[in-house]
């Protein structure tokens, strides 16, 4: 049961969060903030586009010895006393951390921030079959209440207002006061912390996601800042860590040379709050950790990439940047993406995933403005990657044929230069007829562009036949 | 300076399809400054550069019409685009669709190194000072390829401020994109316009009177939202001004 795909309805649901009055204030307001906290992060350190080129080149280079990095790692993590385990698909994945809980017999297991488990739909498969998931991330726990996904892969819960927050919490947290104050955003904080604390201490499984897996010591990398993944998978008897394979790296210097990226282009800071190094279980002397030590690494479709046109993408270290720059994401969010990832490298990593049948739309909802890639802490080549997609679709006659045959026509004249310039100085001229005022209010075949603006009319004639007339016939 | 050479620079004007069957005078302006800055301006026939085919992934069409495009502009000393992302698909894009292409690649990065977008054209490889004259207020939007495929920012901020009379005010976000993306602002229609809404509001709130940017495209997607939401400013080419053509109608404006 992995996370259902919506992707195809992408146009939909642009259409509803464009008319969705709390998303587009939740939308307005985060916009600035992530932009300026990057670039005076940015601003503060000279050697930011020195340290990018040390990054791509060194994913790339893990991306061509991925076999090797990911043998190395698991020798590391059962020589330092853990378990790994290998899932091909999502399936395979819960079915491991279902099997875990289930010998632990756990109720309930709390989860740090894990997009991966939210690719393989892991709550609602826990919840099926009896174990409560608790997310312990703010952002997770409040789109928990609300019944809904991630809209940002940093910001969970970016598409909800404080004010709807709010009024999640007096909804769900029917044991406190209903006089309480709540109008800060630090007391929304409070009461969710009061309120995780007490589970915490009585789950007997851990889950976190990775931001890096190690291979020189087998130790897997957080970040968080709020330290709920510490929490999380000290407490528990068992900690379970969920990863997609391609987030191993050499070693604990290479590790580095990404957190101070990551922080920089997500959040703004040189470091993120806290940063988890954890490796093994606990050994005797330990004052505390958990019993055991799991990792779960998933594969589901990453390494076809391999290799192939969507290989940059593996590169990726889910700092957000993209989404937080893009104009298309500004307008709708993440939700209307229809699946896990959203924005720019969501648009290309879905149909890498779960197919271009599904997941075509995303790269075409893009203007290829270019601004993903300018900020792209490892430089992925985000517009040319969604261009492969849409080359993809078009090889296979996936797009819809009005768009394939109106380019077609357009095509046809345009290889006929002599035609061309016959076919469009007639069109112009009748155009124009219609546009006597300077602007079309109303065009046949446009009405996705004269339904919110004016359609400018052209001059005339054609620059080729005044330009001609101009300097005679020769 | 290369104006002063004996010989004239010849030019081969790559008018742009926008240019050539929507707005001609914007190539007559780009002649223009060509020919006062000592070019020899030739317009051989022509069509498209390729780039709608190009980014709807019809990549067997782009490769034709680059061929073709290659074939008309290649015997001149330059060429030139009045368009930011139509001389983005010359000089970064042609080369990449004809990589490993013995015979067209040459070709392809051949043209690529000696296309350029105007403004860049005039600032950088003519150094020449357009003299013109405008009175009033402009503000000016950075169109998206021209500013991150080409690195378009300082030149035509650089030549206004020699336009006598002009004053350039910066809006808010300059170099946010409009909206526009070619087939996307049909394709994707509502999420086009919630950009290019956005855009319209940064462009009235800078209180310039006259919008001016590098590519027709995203000129008539602007200039259209601001005339359906009634907002009073004038759109036009950069070029028009530089060139001294700011008394004829604007974008959207009927033709006298």
């Amino acid at each position: 049961m992995t996370q259902p795909v919506n992707s195809p309805q992408f146009k939909e649901n642009a259409r509803k969060a464009l008319d969705d009055a709390y998303l587009q204030k939740a939308l307005a307001r985060s916009e600035k903030g992530f932009i300026e906290r990057r670039k005076a992060a940015v601003e503060k350190l000279p050697e930011y586009d020195a340290l990018r080129d040390n990054a791509r080149d060194l994913k790339d280079h893990i991306l061509a010895h991925l076999d090797l990095y990911l043998e190395a790692y698991e020798r590391n993590v059962i020589a330092t006393g853990g378990h790994v385990h290998w899932a091909a698909t999502a399936e395979e994945a819960n079915e491991i951390i279902f099997g875990i809980c289930q010998r632990l017999n756990a109720k309930a297991v709390a989860k740090g921030k894990s997009m991966i488990s939210e690719e393989t739909g892991l709550n609602s498969y826990l919840e099926a079959r009896g174990i409560r998931p608790i997310e312990t991330d703010l952002g997770e726990y409040i789109i928990q209440l609300r019944g809904e996904t991630p809209s940002h892969l940093i910001a969970p819960a970016l598409h909800v207002t404080k004010e709807q927050i709010e009024a999640d919490f007096r909804r769900a947290h029917t044991e406190l006061p209903p006089e309480r104050n709540l109008d800060e955003p630090t007391s929304l904080l409070a009461e969710a912390r009061a309120m995780l604390r007490d589970k915490f201490l009585n789950v007997e499984v851990g889950i976190t996601g990775a931001n890096f897996l190690i291979a020189e010591t087998g130790s897997s990398v957080i970040v968080t800042n709020e330290g709920n993944g510490d929490l999380t998978q000290t407490l528990a008897k068992a900690h379970i860590v969920i990863s997609s394979i391609e987030k191993v790296v050499p070693t604990r210097e290479d590790a580095v040379t990404f957190l101070r990226l990551l922080a920089r282009t997500a959040s703004g800071t040189d470091l993120s709050v806290y940063t988890t190094f954890s490796t093994g279980a606990r050994r005797d002397g330990d004052p505390d950790g958990p019993l055991e030590y799991h990792v779960v690494l998933l594969d589901n479709g990453r390494s076809n990439m391999l290799g192939g046109k969507f290989q940059e993408m593996l590169r990726c270290i889910r700092c957000g940047a993209c989404m937080n720059h893009c104009p298309v994401f500004h307008a709708v969010g993440g939700h209307a993406y229809g699946w896990v990832y959203p924005g720019p490298m969501g648009a290309v990593l879905t149909p890498s995933l779960v197919g271009v049948e599904q997941g075509g739309q995303l790269p075409n909802a893009s203007t290829f403005c270019g601004r993903c890639e300018e900020v792209c802490p490892v430089r992925i080549p985000l517009p040319k990657l969604m261009r492969n997609w849409r080359e993809r679709e078009f090889e296979r006659h996936l797009q819809p044929a009005f768009a394939r045959y109106g380019l077609g026509i357009w095509a046809a004249f345009a290889k006929r230069p002599a035609l061309y310039r016959r076919a469009t100085s007639l069109a112009m001229k009748f155009l124009r007829l219609f546009g006597g005022k300077g602007r079309l209010r109303a065009l046949p075949l446009a009405s996705g562009w004269t339904r919110h603006r004016d359609f400018p009319s052209p001059q005339g004639e054609t620059f080729q036949s005044l330009w001609k007339k101009r300097s005679g016939p020769r | 300076m290369p104006a002063a050479i004996k010989k004239p620079i010849r030019v081969g004007l790559f008018a742009t399809c926008l240019v050539d069957l929507m707005r001609p005078r914007i190539g007559f302006a780009t002649a223009k400054l060509l020919e006062d800055a000592g070019c020899a301006v030739e317009v051989p026939a022509q069509t498209c550069c390729g780039q709608p085919a190009f980014n709807s992934g019809d990549r067997k069409t782009a490769r034709e019409l680059a061929a073709q495009a290659i074939e008309a502009f290649e015997h001149y000393d330059y060429v030139v685009l009045p368009s930011g992302s139509c001389a983005g698909q010359v000089i970064v894009h042609y080369p990449e669709l004809f990589a490993g292409d013995a015979m067209w690649e040459p070709r392809a990065r051949a043209l690529a190194a000696k296309t350029f977008e105007l403004t860049a054209f005039l600032s950088d490889v003519l150094k020449a000072m357009p003299a013109a004259r405008f009175e009033g207020s402009v503000t000016y939007h950075d169109s998206c390829s021209g500013l991150r495929e080409l690195g378009i920012k300082a030149q035509p901020r650089k030549l206004l401020a020699k336009v006598e009379g002009l004053s350039l005010v910066e809006m808010k976000d300059p170099d946010v994109c409009c909206g526009f993306g070619g087939t996307f602002c049909v394709k994707y229609a509502d999420v086009s316009n919630k950009i290019v809404e956005k855009k319209a509001a940064n462009i009235a709130a800078s209180g310039a009177d006259t919008l001016l940017a590098g590519d027709l495209g995203c000129l008539m997607n602007m200039a259209g939202k601001l005339s359906r939401e009634g907002k009073q400013v004038r759109v036009r080419h950069i070029a028009e001004v530089l060139a001294g053509m700011s008394d004829e109608p604007a974008i959207g404006e009927p033709e006298r």
